[in-house]
């Protein structure tokens, strides 16, 4: 026991303070629901009324079946699998030579790929435009998906050494002291071990590339357009048209808020680890 | 002779593992960077790519002679200083409270973190609506509670609109600040701030003189990525105010970005991240030195 307050003092200096926090980190968000099932009768009132006077999904449905939004979701759905599967296909293998061998560079090759991550993105994306413009990869779902990768590996190399480093490597050198082939021993008893770490680094990357705007708005043109993008073109199309944005902003922000409520925990666990360690 | 093959190609293992990571890596990331380098001492401009004469420093000469550069980097200062600061306080403050128990403490926890999930174009939308001049939900509020007499166009004009598209960042990344320093403060020793409550030490001197120097090497590693993360990031205030009015959020990264996707001056915006890079550079630097000086110092 560390310390006997009263239950008032409580209140006050913890519970009252912190609800002020969490009302002001939910309130855009909640702002942006809230206007996105209001009659336009009810936006375009000032001063502002809070709430409804009718609920109305009309905005959504416009979205929907009138612009081009369900294929601008699909791009995006596309693009973030397919950076998921490439960061992963990448980091896996790294990670196991990372925490299962010793050899020469492994430090400086570590290194790097934590440095890689602060490279600013406009160093990156002019070079990038110049050569999937070459390779004829503008406008693509491959030539986004590259782009993601920029961040994607290196930070998937990064979790999953980190999360490979902690399974113990007697586990599998057992396994292959009994005869099985390091590819049995990595497939057969490293990876359902690692799953967890797996499923966390895939959720973070699929948040990421959903969420990303920059990559997805130099690269792509009208054929692969993402939903950060279109909804940047939207804001320029409908300006007064505040219903419908909030529409598509809580449709592409949904998704993204559930999955990470999933992971966060874990996530902060394995981003803070080499940190907390030390 | 076979044990010598067998031996050598064990040795190669690792690499084999690593490669596609590192080609993937040196395709994307390390090619370009070595062209925007070479883009960054040339005239380059993307309509006419075959016509890019060698101008060595000149690139950097213009930045230097271009009163928008020194604009941007005096904007990119109050920027990272100003964001950073607020992000510290409240997160340090909200990881604080979170420490403590109280029945809803996970919800809190949970819903503390929604921001930091968000997209950019998102978070630039919803705010946008915010602080719209007709029909934003802070003008009312000011207006109601008696702050200010008139609504006012907070994206319009010069002396507001950086400082509210850096509250809008704020609240973006307190978050990752909270969780982060949290999870430093759970690994704070019990008996520590037992023995120091036993020997008399007040709660702001059990905070200053037990879980401060606890967790300053979390301190300093979320400082140096949420820095060289908010000196990057251009987006929110592209979806914002693309840069206006005028020059007045244009900061380093943004300018950078501009020149090459409105003005197609892929050199000059090469030079420009190049510039950023340097400057950040720096920082990732200190960070190390000061690092270092902590392991020698234990």
């Amino acid at each position: 026991m560390i310390e006997r307050r009263s239950r008032l003092t409580r209140i006050l200096t913890v519970e009252l303070p912190i609800l002020v926090i969490v009302a002001f980190a939910i309130a855009p968000y909640v702002w942006m629901v809230l206007t996105s099932i209001k009659p336009d009768a009810d936006i375009t009132v000032f001063p502002v009324r809070y709430l409804p006077q009718q609920v109305t999904f009309g905005h959504y449905q416009v979205l929907l079946e009138q612009t081009s939004f369900l294929g601008n979701l699909l791009n995006s759905l596309v693009i973030a699998l397919g950076a998921v599967a490439l960061g992963l296909f990448a980091s896996i293998p790294a990670a196991y030579a990372f925490s299962r061998f010793r050899f020469r560079g492994r430090q400086v090759l570590m290194t790097q790929f934590l440095v890689i991550n602060l490279f600013p993105v406009v160093l990156l994306i002019i070079p990038l435009f110049v050569m999937m413009r070459s390779l004829g990869l503008l406008d693509t779902h491959l030539g986004i998906i590259l782009g993601h990768a920029t961040f994607a590996i290196p930070f998937s190399v990064w979790m999953l050494t980190s999360y490979m480093s902690g399974i113990p490597p007697e586990l599998d050198e057992a396994a292959m002291m009994d005869g099985a082939t390091r590819l049995q021993a990595i497939v057969l008893v490293i990876l359902p071990l690692l799953m967890p770490g797996v499923v966390t680094t895939g959720i973070y990357i699929f948040v990421t590339s959903w969420n990303e705007y920059l990559f997805a708005m130099m690269l792509s043109g009208d054929a692969v357009r993402t939903v950060t993008v279109a909804l940047q073109l939207f804001i320029g199309e409908f300006t007064v048209q505040w219903g419908l944005l909030t529409a598509g902003g809580t449709l592409v922000a949904l998704p993204v808020t559930i999955l990470f409520l999933i992971v966060q925990r874990r996530l902060v666990g394995g981003l803070t680890a080499g940190a907390v360690k030390s | 002779m076979q044990f010598a093959m067998t031996s050598a190609r064990r040795h190669l293992l690792p690499y084999w593992f690593l490669a596609p990571a590192l080609l993937i890596e040196l395709a994307i990331i390390l090619y370009p960077v070595l062209q925007t380098a070479w883009m960054s001492l040339h005239d380059y401009v993307l309509f006419r790519p075959n016509n890019a004469p060698f101008i060595a420093l000149g690139n950097f000469i213009r930045a230097a002679n271009d009163p928008v550069f020194w604009l941007s980097l005096g904007n990119s200062l109050i920027w990272i200083v100003g964001i950073i600061a607020v992000q510290f306080v409240l997160g340090l403050g909200t990881a604080l409270l979170l420490n403590q128990s109280f029945w809803w403490r996970g919800v809190a926890r949970a819903l503390v973190v929604i921001p930091w999930a968000l997209p950019s174009v998102i978070i630039g939308l919803m705010w946008t609506w915010m602080y719209d001049y007709n029909l934003g939900v802070i003008n009312d509020v000011l207006l109601r509670i008696g702050l200010i007499h008139e609504p006012i166009a907070w994206l319009a004009r010069p002396d507001t609109t950086l400082p509210s598209i850096m509250l809008a960042l704020v609240w973006q990344g307190f978050p990752f600040f909270a969780v982060t320093i949290l999870a430093g403060l759970q690994t704070v020793s019990r008996e520590l701030l037992e023995a120091a409550e036993i020997d008399g030490a007040t709660r702001f001197q059990r905070l200053r003189l037990v879980v401060l120097p606890s967790i300053a090497q979390v301190l300093a590693t979320v400082l140096l990525l949420r820095t060289i993360w908010v000196a990057n990031s251009l987006d929110v205030i592209l979806v914002m105010t693309g840069g206006g009015p005028g020059y007045a959020s244009y900061t380093l990264p943004l300018y950078a970005f501009l020149e090459a996707y409105s003005s197609m001056q892929f050199g000059y915006g090469a030079a420009l991240s190049l510039i950023l890079t340097v400057l950040l550079l720096f920082v990732v630097y200190a960070y190390v030195r000061r690092a270092a000086a902590a392991e020698i110092a234990k």
